[in-house]
């Protein structure tokens, strides 16, 4: 049966669709227009439109230094949370121990908490284990909070998976982990690949957690929230504007590598099938 | 038919992280919430009640949490009033656009939450983008200084930065429809309208409340939008905290907070699971 339905749609629905969409995209085009506008952030309509904030931009050092340390701690953390979130999903699914509902609230908690409570909590442990606060700090805290997402997307996957075939893989003869490796995995590769590009969005952009775990190197966000802070910086709007133009193209390489395998959108389902259990 | 060496592998790992990274953790933001602070600025670890003391008898600390809990509130109404019809439109009447529709959603996700709460400062501000065009349509007369500054801005931009959140669930749980229950309540003479409310709301209330607990939680939890867009009357509960953590250096008394919001936001899942369950049907 095809999707569309018998009626059609009343027009006050679709004049509210654009007005949500126009308040959802207002400020981003606001963003862009203004990292070309000659008078920096003030001023309507922007003026003498120049490149310079761009030129300004890739000549500093400091905001690079944070586009780096940031990628560094979104890949580190996207391990971390994939290393221990997909045996999480693993055990939620089929594994029985004492203290299991217990335990899938304790690491799904970070998706639904403010940033605040996770970022403080760690903030202690690390104080009273005298940890140094640092990127490292900020990596434990990402991951820690992402395995979250890892858990969600492939216990998704996982109820979605066939396990006859890891069934006749064991009974032909494979081991546990020839089965892992060769039939759960593969299986299992589009949630893995989804988990993956969003733990490491979700962590590009992390602010409150890594808010409370801050050592001496800052973070893109840190960097943007201190300048911020301090006053007036067009500067921002131009990296948030090629920043934006990077993730378009992530999404349009995504959004081909699913339509290849499977359609559904998927990341609402699972939060609404998670809360479930 | 898996063995027990396979099921430690997958659990042990898992478990001894999340033990040590997110249970101790909250434990320990437990017992900070009853030591205390010596004039000199170290913790004492001497268990008392006086944090929550403090906690009742100055205003200002429940004042806030009702201001934070009210920006929320409204915070969830809009994003519900903003998300819920658009989930609506795209999953009975987006037709083959329905997926290019969906990204629509998702992409203002990928720009910085901080650049975006910014831009509205640029869009409020008293030479702003919104006060020069209503100065140009002569719609006032003077700069509207309510805009920045204000709770109105935090819920503004809250709204915006949750609506997307809000949608998701709700969109999710609507997809989930049988399409052939609209349809039979089509064929036995329902009205448009009658089949929405008798047949397509009741079955998204699983994800309305998921979307309405996002937004509800995530925005009560906010500390940046009120800092960047509140001024002194959008001052919200985490931003106490976070002074309590920075320059006032009274841990055991921002532990306190937090674990008063933490308690607040785990009834509120709590409430919204059994509300859920109520209402599911399968």
């Amino acid at each position: 049966m095809s999707a569309t339905t018998p009626i059609k749609s009343p027009r006050w629905l679709t004049a509210h669709a654009l007005a949500v969409f126009a308040f959802l995209y207002l400020p981003i085009v606001i963003l862009i227009l203004y990292s070309f506008n000659g008078q920096g952030v003030g001023g309507f309509p922007p003026r003498n439109l120049t490149f310079n904030w761009y030129r300004i931009l890739f000549n500093d050092a400091p905001i690079w230094d944070s586009v780096l340390n940031s990628l560094l701690v979104a890949a580190a953390a996207m391990l971390i949370a994939l290393l221990f979130g997909i045996p999480a999903a693993l055990a939620l699914d089929r594994a029985q121990f004492p203290g299991k509902a217990l335990f899938r609230r304790l690491v799904l908690l970070p998706l639904i908490l403010p940033g605040i409570i996770t970022g403080l909590s760690l903030s202690m442990l690390f104080r009273v284990a005298e940890v140094k606060l640092s990127l490292l700090t900020i990596i434990l805290g990402h991951g820690t909070a992402l395995i979250s997402v890892a858990t969600t997307e492939v216990f998704a996957g996982l109820q979605k998976l066939n396990r006859a075939q890891e069934e006749a893989s064991l009974d032909l003869g494979a081991t546990y982990c020839q089965t892992f490796w060769r039939i759960t995995v593969p299986n299992l590769k589009l949630s893995i690949i989804g988990a993956a590009l969003l733990i490491f969005t979700l962590s590009m952009d992390e602010i409150a957690v890594s808010f409370f775990l801050i050592g001496r190197d800052n973070t893109l966000p840190l960097e943007i929230w201190g300048r911020l802070r301090r006053g007036i910086t067009p500067e921002i709007n131009a990296i948030s504007t090629i920043i934006f133009l990077f993730s378009l193209i992530a999404i349009v390489f995504w959004y081909r590598l699913r339509t290849r395998a499977e359609v559904t959108p998927e990341i609402g389902a699972e939060l609404v099938e998670t809360a479930k259990h | 038919m898996f063995s027990r060496a396979y099921r430690t592998a997958i659990t042990v790992p898992p478990l001894v992280w999340v033990a040590v990274f997110l249970l101790v953790p909250y434990l320990l933001m437990f017992c900070y919430s009853f030591w205390s602070v010596s004039d000199s600025g170290t913790i004492v670890h001497s268990w008392n009640l006086d944090n929550y003391h403090e906690l009742l008898n100055k205003p200002v600390y429940w004042q806030t949490l009702l201001r934070s809990m009210w920006i929320a509130a409204r915070v969830m109404f809009f994003s519900m009033l903003l998300g819920y019809p658009l989930a609506y439109l795209l999953s009975f009447h987006a037709g083959g656009r329905k997926d290019l529709y969906y990204q629509l959603v998702i992409i203002p996700l990928w720009v910085s939450y901080l650049v975006r709460a910014y831009a509205w400062k640029t869009i409020l501000g008293t030479d702003g983008v919104l006060n020069t065009l209503l100065q140009y349509a002569h719609l006032t007369s003077h700069p509207l200084d309510f805009l920045l500054y204000s709770p109105f801005a935090v819920v503004l931009t809250l709204t915006h930065i949750y609506t997307p959140f809000t949608f998701l669930p709700i969109y999710a749980s609507l997809e989930h429809i049988p399409r052939n229950l609209v349809e039979a309540s089509h064929d036995l003479g329902a009205t448009p309208a009658q089949t929405f409310w008798r047949v397509i709301f009741p079955l998204s209330i699983p994800g309305v409340l998921a979307g309405a607990t996002f937004a509800f939680v995530l925005s009560l939890g906010d500390f940046l939008a009120p800092l960047l867009l509140g001024g002194p009357s959008g001052i919200m509960i985490s931003n106490i905290v976070v002074s309590l953590f920075g320059a006032a250096y009274n841990w055991p008394l921002g532990a306190a907070i937090s674990l008063c919001m933490l308690t607040l936001v785990l009834g509120l899942i709590f409430l919204s699971e059994r509300l859920e369950k109520k209402w599911s049907f399968s």
